[in-house]
């Protein structure tokens, strides 16, 4: 088995709020890894703490928030205890992240090209018309039309579509290793989204980038991810390759995950979802976070965390039931 | 966009209007206007022929007709005490206001600015805490007090600088910072709340994951659009400026229309007093409609709505 | 961000422990700014009590002591603590009366501009339409007019007195407080518990009254106690130019224009002590003013 590009062993990354007094736990004890190549889909509602994993990957958490514990390794070296300029190098050059909103992630101040200049620039000391070719080749790879004008042009001449390919662009422009899309087509057109996955895996396939694709959209999560992670309160509580999941789903909360999907052979007349709410995660329950919710609890689940357990090859899951197998 | 200017123009108008009518009113409604045009210690004959001559006895929609095309006209009355007309003495002494606003203004940007990015960048820490004291403090001290200190220091026990009068940069200095002073305050909130907007956006994390170094992420793309509404806000605080430069001016006796202001007060002058507060207005009125109308030129919604 | 050296542990070193009972009592009030309530507190009492706590007529002069600096100096004597002006009135007894006057003047004003304000901000908010529209134009209007120019102007037409002072900043001012309670109510209008009320037969009189004054009550003691500092400043200034409260009261700004003219000559106890007054006021103020806004306003509280 080839080295992992990275592996989290039980990161916690902790909010502190109202002066200290007020404690979230958003990531709480998260392990997982990623081979190079591989695409990892990291799924779960709002608030389950997708983002701030990847936040603390790249080791950009808002100032209320602080990693307390656990490792992230890297190709090999601990971010964790990595100084802020190391990080900067990393950042951009090896380690890159897409944000949801492309409206909003580029600044309306200064042209395009500026704007995907600039991780060149620092990162590989570009100049003058070598840089600008280049430019002009990330945005042919995107395929952008007419490069060439594009560049002198600001972000509130163009259409959605094409700032979020603009923002892909400048995410590979340096060739990086890991990738990471955190719902990367939430704010996009229905039509334009198709489009713009299968530009996603053209680049990976190109590259040979690492992506980790969070997103609550389980139908993207089966067409792109080779392993996916399923997350709860803070909490990883099934991690497996994409058909294990949707053929074998081991944890409950993934099973509802899946009923509540509507199709077009479903018989029910009302639409299913999960029955109450997820936990406040400053007072998270007693034992599985879960356990308000699921139908299958156990006496256990209302007083124990369970462990993680190895239920198949690359299938894990944290869940009492799993416990005799 | 036409439209946006017309209704601009149109509600400056009315502003005009209303100024114009609030102040003549004020004065018919607070005492006898003849009274305040006649020399102290005038005779009842006297207010008789003066009433007459400006028309004080006819009904006060005919007077305010007479009134608005006095000013039209460009004549805002003739001042008591200097004897020439109101409106050229106040023309006269613009100038040095404005120069006193402009290093004022320039003096307020020179230290607000960057204290409060200093403040924004490192929220919460004792950088910060200074930041904000030193907020609360421009709001607390009156500026003609912060005036009379500085005379204190730098005149009086030091010496160094003049205390009065103008002519040299050295006299400008000590009314600039006064001034100044306020609105360094402000300056400051409104940069430090600018940046902390800017720097919680979507593209100043795009430039963190880019890598790129801290001093380029904040230098570059957050200043830039942060300093959009300060200078906004300081273009429209120069007009306030000049107006409220009143008592600066009187406590080093700088020759400006603040001073002119005081000096109507003090002699009696109405019409001077009338003319500065007028104007004051339209100045004001006139400031914020050219920000307005270029507004509608920089921001696209209003220029294609 | 951060750049921390690591101990072994894989607990970061300055990772804070679980806050001590105390600690979150404080953390719930906020750091109450007790100084500047304790300040504002004295003002109160010295105003109320300034007969008694003041060891001289305020307006009376003993000539034989014109310009005496504070007791500390030389030729200080212990009589006039903090020195007398230039008809030998003491500075001490002077402070403490005009105590009385700064804070009837800002009080008086600000509920002026406060009632003005507010009654047109909500019904400007709340009736919407051509009503919304005139009061927006009369604000805007209003606020074209050279605030302090204005005054001035004012004040300058009317008899110098204290009543006059407080109305006529209640007059000018009172924009701000319509602005910001005409924005609370429109938000207000649009919430579920306004609906409720007006299909529940709700008549809009009662509903202005009931529902919406105590939701914007908050916003409206921010604004008043933020515009105390305001008030003050401007009564002072009003003063200091001649036109606000006149001789012999010893309104403090009064005190400052009488004090420049011994002011090249070295007499600094008269402009130092009535500013820091006005200062510590003022000060005070806007700080208990700031922590009620953020202390009021639960989604500000939890950064």
């Amino acid at each position: 088995m080839a080295e992992p590009l990275l592996e989290l062993k039980d990161l916690q990354t902790y909010f502190f709020a109202a002066q200290g007094t007020r404690i979230v736990k958003a990531v709480d004890g998260v392990s997982l890894s990623l081979a190079p190549g591989e695409t990892l889909g990291i799924v779960g509602e709002s608030g389950s703490g997708k983002t701030v994993t990847s936040l603390s990957i790249l080791r950009l958490l808002p100032t209320a928030a602080r990693i307390v514990g656990g490792e992230i390794r890297f190709a090999g070296e601990n971010l964790v205890t990595k100084s802020e300029r190391e990080m900067q190098q990393l950042r951009g050059d090896q380690l890159t992240m897409i944000l949801q909103d492309p409206m909003m992630s580029l600044n309306p101040l200064f042209t395009i090209g500026e704007q995907i200049a600039e991780p060149l620039r620092e990162h590989r000391s570009m100049r003058g018309q070598g840089l600008v070719e280049r430019n002009k080749d990330l945005l042919r790879n995107v395929r952008i039309p007419s490069p060439e004008v594009r560049l002198k042009e600001y972000p509130h001449q163009m259409s959605g579509g094409m700032r979020q390919r603009i923002v892909g662009a400048i995410s590979i422009s340096c060739e990086p290793r890991l990738l990471i899309a955190d719902e990367p087509t939430t704010s996009l057109d229905v039509t334009i989204q198709a489009q713009y996955l299968r530009l996603l895996k053209d680049i990976q396939q190109r590259v040979g980038l690492a992506m980790i694709f969070i997103t609550h959209n389980i139908g993207i999560v089966a067409k792109m991810c080779d392993a996916v992670g399923v997350m709860y309160a803070g909490k990883l509580v099934e991690r497996a390759p994409v058909r294990a999941i949707f053929n074998q789903p081991a944890h409950p909360y993934t099973e509802a995950l899946l009923q509540a999907i509507p199709s077009l052979t479903d018989r029910r007349e009302r639409l299913w979802s999960i029955e109450g709410q997820p936990p406040d995660l400053a007072n998270p329950p007693a034992g599985c976070p879960f356990h308000p919710r699921c139908p299958k609890a156990e006496a256990r689940c209302h007083v124990e965390i369970p462990p993680e357990y190895h239920i198949d090859e690359n299938h894990y899951v944290r869940c009492w039931l799993w416990e005799k197998r | 966009m036409q439209r946006y200017i017309l209704r601009r123009i149109f509600y400056a108008l009315i502003s005009l209007v209303l100024l114009s009518i609030t102040i003549f009113c004020l004065v018919r409604v607070t005492g006898d206007p003849a009274v305040l045009m006649a020399e102290p210690g005038a005779k009842e004959a006297d207010l008789q022929i003066i009433r007459q001559e400006f028309g004080l006895d006819k009904p006060w929609p005919v007077q305010y007709v007479r009134f608005v095309a006095n000013l039209l006209q460009g004549d805002f009355g003739t001042s008591i005490y200097y004897r020439i007309p109101a409106f050229d003495l106040y023309v006269q002494r613009l100038p040095a206001s404005l120069l006193l606003a402009a290093v004022a203004m320039a003096i307020s940007l020179i230290l607000g600015i960057p204290v409060g990015v200093f403040s924004a960048v490192r929220l919460n820490t004792w950088i910060d805490n200074i930041g904000k004291l030193f907020a609360i403090l421009g709001l607390s001290l009156p500026s003609f007090w912060v005036g009379l200190i500085l005379i204190l220091v730098f005149s009086v026990s030091l010496g160094w600088l003049p205390s009065s009068g103008s002519g040299t940069f050295w006299h400008l200095l000590m009314p600039a910072f006064s001034l100044g002073w306020v609105f360094t305050a402000a300056h400051m909130r409104m940069t430090r709340s600018a940046m902390l907007e800017v720097l919680g956006s979507e593209y100043v994390k795009l430039a963190r994951i880019k890598g790129l170094p801290e001093k380029l992420v904040i230098g570059k793309h957050a200043f830039k659009n942060a300093i959009i509404p300060v200078l906004t806000l300081a273009g429209i605080n120069l007009v306030l400026m000049v107006n409220v430069a009143v008592v600066v001016e009187s406590v080093f006796a700088w020759p400006g229309i603040g001073r002119l202001l005081y000096e109507g007060i003090a002699f009696r002058d109405f019409p001077v007093v009338q003319t500065t507060v007028l104007l004051g207005g339209v100045m004001i009125v006139a400031v914020n409609l050219i920000v307005d109308i270029l507004y509608a030129y920089i921001d696209p919604r209003i220029r294609y709505g | 961000m951060d750049s921390q050296v690591l101990a072994p542990s894989p607990i970061l070193p300055d990772q804070p422990a679980m806050p001590s009972r105390w600690q979150q009592i404080r953390a719930k009030l906020g750091a109450a700014p007790l100084i500047p309530l304790l300040i504002l507190i004295a003002l109160v009492l010295t105003a109320v009590f300034a007969d008694i706590l003041a060891p001289h007529d305020p307006t009376v002069g003993n000539l034989r002591y014109r310009y005496r600096p504070p007791v500390w100096l030389e030729r200080g004597t212990a009589d006039f603590i903090l020195g007398t002006d230039h008809i030998g009135r003491d500075v001490l007894s002077r402070l403490i009366y005009g105590s009385r006057i700064s804070l009837f003047v800002a009080v008086t004003a600000v509920l002026i501009a406060g009632s003005i304000g507010t009654a047109l901000g909500i019904l400007s908010g709340f009736r919407g339409g051509w009503i919304d529209q005139v009061v927006m134009r009369l604000t805007d209007a209003w606020l074209a007019l050279p605030a302090v120019s204005f005054a001035i102007l004012l004040a300058a037409l009317t008899k110098p007195s204290e009543w006059n002072v407080a109305i006529i900043l209640g007059v000018v001012y009172w924009t701000r407080y319509a602005r910001v309670i005409r924005g609370e109510v429109l938000s207000l209008k649009e919430r579920d518990f306004v609906r409720l009320a007006t299909v529940a037969g709700c008549t809009r009189a009662r509903m202005m009254w009931t529902h919406i004054m105590p939701n914007i009550a908050n916003s409206a003691i921010v604004l008043a106690t933020l515009q105390l500092g305001v008030a003050i400043i401007a009564e002072a200034t009003l003063s200091f130019l001649g036109v606000g409260v006149a001789p012999p009261k010893p309104a403090w700004g009064l005190m400052l224009a009488e004090g420049k003219a011994g002011l090249m000559a070295g007499y600094w106890w008269l402009s130092v002590f009535p500013g820091v007054c006005i200062m510590l006021i003022v000060l005070s103020a806007n700080l208990i003013g700031d922590w009620f806004r953020v202390w009021s306003d639960p989604q500000l509280r939890q950064l």
